[in-house]
């Protein structure tokens, strides 16, 4: 059972956050670490792999400046290897330019299942992993809050408006899972020291075939054309309890004729 | 150029569309000369009236999907359609789970990029732009197309409010499903609904939503009573919905159900920025945490610094004396 997870290395979410005033990209400097949103992929397919009685876990990622933090952190997991897919032309590419750029380099090691997260913590949009479902030509399955293998399919609680839809679907598959699917592990000295032994398989746009006007900014054929600040909510009022907390919230909720 | 035709899909959902699809219809009435639904499934008379109702003047049914996620069939029915000719200048998804499935299928079927987590839509140019709420709302990026094709925008709930515009009910005409091939080996073999009692989260006047400031999952109950005193709706952070205590209908915010009611009550939740974008545009927002620099305190018209241990009961009986 080979599977693969797309993993995303992104800016700590705990700083600041900022758009390049000239290119409207998000600033992405400095280390960058997994994208935390990522981590269930990973122990996802670990367990997946263990309860399959063997199999590689093999992670992809597209990233600028060869970054390979996040990557290290996975591998210290225990996934087995990694790809990394960085090159220049890549800065300012849009979810289906990354879905076709991630869709080539997870061709490359023939998985029987590929996972990733229902969206990143910093573009958030959520179509990637489908996008690149599509290029692949395989079945998709999103917001998985639980998986399982049986036999040469996989069956996933897929989360719905009111529940859940129980979906299966032949492999290989594409599924993308939701944070709680898996409480992932933390990593162990001994993985942290394992991953200086693993191969991380460095790539460029030219070595995966794909031309690079389908990538970076002008694959991409969308433009910010503005960034402003939000109209800001008139500061309410706000006090420490004295015991009249509640009696407070029920004078405010009278006045606005809800109680 | 000017915007001729947008297509909005239209989820049917217990016998109705969705709300999120009439917010687009009704939208889209302003943008475009013609608006038509798209649809896939079973279009009863009373769905298709409604969607004429809010604007659209035909409904184009992809029709039964046999079981399959909407995913790849709705995609290639309306491929086929671009490809034939016969496409909109715009396609406008609600942000839901299968709306994103199929806007991304799209995408990638006709090379065309899509903007998405959309919170309102403008005419730019001749075309349509986008505006998109980003840092937690702080900021608002405006953003659109560089070339001609469709436009595809997946659009967030309630960015738009559904107004019915008094047209006719809408010609109903078939959408036939174009290539699908092996992506489409998805089957969906059960459902599973649970079972909620009150008004529904994203539409109710209020809504008391408790985070993992209530320090365990049995202190939930508080939040589901003062709910029904306040003949509201219980919502809840992620982090208590990754932690099992409540399930994921629950959730409000980025990755769960965006809210805007009259009064949003914000118990023991820190008010992290996936959270904001789900219930920043309540009217009035109330807060209780005991850490006066919690960000919910950013955006609340009244904040209670405090235990939600001491406050929440303390609320609870007063309501309750109140009658
Ligand atoms: C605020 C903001 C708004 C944006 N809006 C848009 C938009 O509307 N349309 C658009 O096309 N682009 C948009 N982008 C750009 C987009 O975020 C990037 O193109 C990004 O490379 C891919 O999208 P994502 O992070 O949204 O991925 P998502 O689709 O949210 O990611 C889901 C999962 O896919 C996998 N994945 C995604 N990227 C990678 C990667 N680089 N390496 C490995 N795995 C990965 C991971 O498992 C990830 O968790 C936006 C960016 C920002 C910062
Ligand atoms: C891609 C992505 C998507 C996400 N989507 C969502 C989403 O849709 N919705 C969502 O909510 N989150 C979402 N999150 C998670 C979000 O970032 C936060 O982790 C989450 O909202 C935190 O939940 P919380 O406020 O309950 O917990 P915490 O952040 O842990 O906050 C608990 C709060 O309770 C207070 N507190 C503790 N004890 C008490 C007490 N006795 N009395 C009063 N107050 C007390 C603390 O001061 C603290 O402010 C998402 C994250 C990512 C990365």
């Amino acid at each position: 059972m080979n599977v693969v997870v797309c993993v995303k290395q992104i800016p700590d979410p705990a700083a600041p956050p900022a758009l390049d005033p000239g290119t409207k990209n998000l600033v992405r400097e400095g280390k960058l670490i997994l994208d935390d949103s990522d981590s269930y992929g990973v122990e996802m397919a670990l367990q997946l792999a263990d309860a399959a009685g063997g199999g590689e876990v093999t992670l992809v990622s597209m990233a600028p400046g060869g970054e390979t933090s996040g990557l290290r952190t996975a591998l210290a997991m225990g996934a087995a290897k990694a790809i990394l897919v960085s090159d220049d032309v890549l800065a300012g590419t849009d979810a289906l330019g990354t879905a076709k750029v991630l869709a080539a380099a997870v061709r490359r090691a023939e998985p029987d299942l590929v996972l990733a997260a229902t969206e990143s913590t910093d573009g958030y949009t959520g179509t990637t992993p489908v996008q690149m479902a599509e290029l692949l030509g395989l079945p998709s399955i999103t917001f998985a809050k639980k998986v399982e293998i049986e036999g040469s399919s996989v069956k996933v609680q897929r989360q719905t408006e009111s529940g859940y839809d129980e979906v299966e679907s032949p492999l290989p598959a594409v599924v993308t899972v939701t944070a709680g699917v898996v409480e992932p592990r933390y990593p162990s000295f001994k993985g942290i020291m394992a991953t200086k032994s693993k191969s991380v398989e460095t790539l460029t746009v030219a070595d995966l075939g794909i031309e690079t006007d389908q990538v970076g900014a002008a694959g991409s054929r969308q433009q910010v054309t503005e960034v402003a600040d939000a109209e800001a909510r008139t500061a309410g009022e706000i006090v420490v309890d004295e015991g009249d907390g509640a009696q407070r919230i029920i004078a405010f909720l009278e006045q606005l004729k809800v109680v | 150029m000017t915007v001729e035709t947008v297509w909005v899909l239209a989820e049917v959902n217990d016998g109705a569309p969705i709300s999120t699809s009439l917010e687009l219809l009704t939208q889209a009435r302003s943008l475009a000369t013609t608006v038509e639904a798209v649809t896939y499934g079973d279009v009863t008379a009373e769905v298709a009236g409604t969607l004429g109702d809010y604007g659209a003047t035909t409904v184009r049914n992809v029709g039964d999907l046999g079981g399959a996620l909407p995913g790849v069939p709705v995609a290639s029915a309306m491929a086929a359609a671009v490809t034939a000719g016969n496409g909109p200048d715009a396609v406008l998804f609600p942000a839901t789970y299968d709306g994103r499935d199929v806007a991304a299928r799209l995408s990638a079927k006709l090379d065309r990029p899509v903007l998405t987590n959309v919170v309102d839509l403008v005419e730019a140019e001749g075309g349509l732009a986008s505006k998109h709420a980003i840092f937690g709302g702080s900021q608002v990026l405006t953003a659109r197309f560089v070339d001609e094709g469709p436009a595809l925008f997946v659009v967030r709930a309630k960015s738009f409010p559904a107004e019915p515009s008094g047209g006719g009910p809408a010609a109903v005409e078939s959408l036939p499903v174009g290539q699908l091939g092996s992506s489409n080996a998805a089957r969906i073999v059960d459902r599973h609904v649970e079972e909620r009692s009150g008004p529904k989260l994203d539409e109710a006047a209020v809504v008391v939503s408790g985070g993992r400031g209530l320090g365990d999952a049995d202190q939930y109950p508080l939040i589901e009573e003062l709910a029904r005193l306040l003949k509201g709706a219980a919502g809840a952070s992620r982090a208590i919905v990754d932690a099992g205590w409540v399930p994921y209908s629950h959730q409000v915010g980025q990755t769960g159900k965006t809210v805007k009611p009259t009064v949003y009550l914000a118990c023991g939740i820190s008010g992290a920025t996936q959270h904001l974008v789900g219930m920043k545009n309540s009217k009035n927002i109330v807060a209780v945490n005991k850490d006066q620099d919690a960000p919910i305190f950013s955006v609340a018209d009244l904040g209670i610094v405090g235990d939600v241990h001491k406050v929440l009961p303390a609320l609870i009986e007063g309501l309750k004396a109140k009658g």
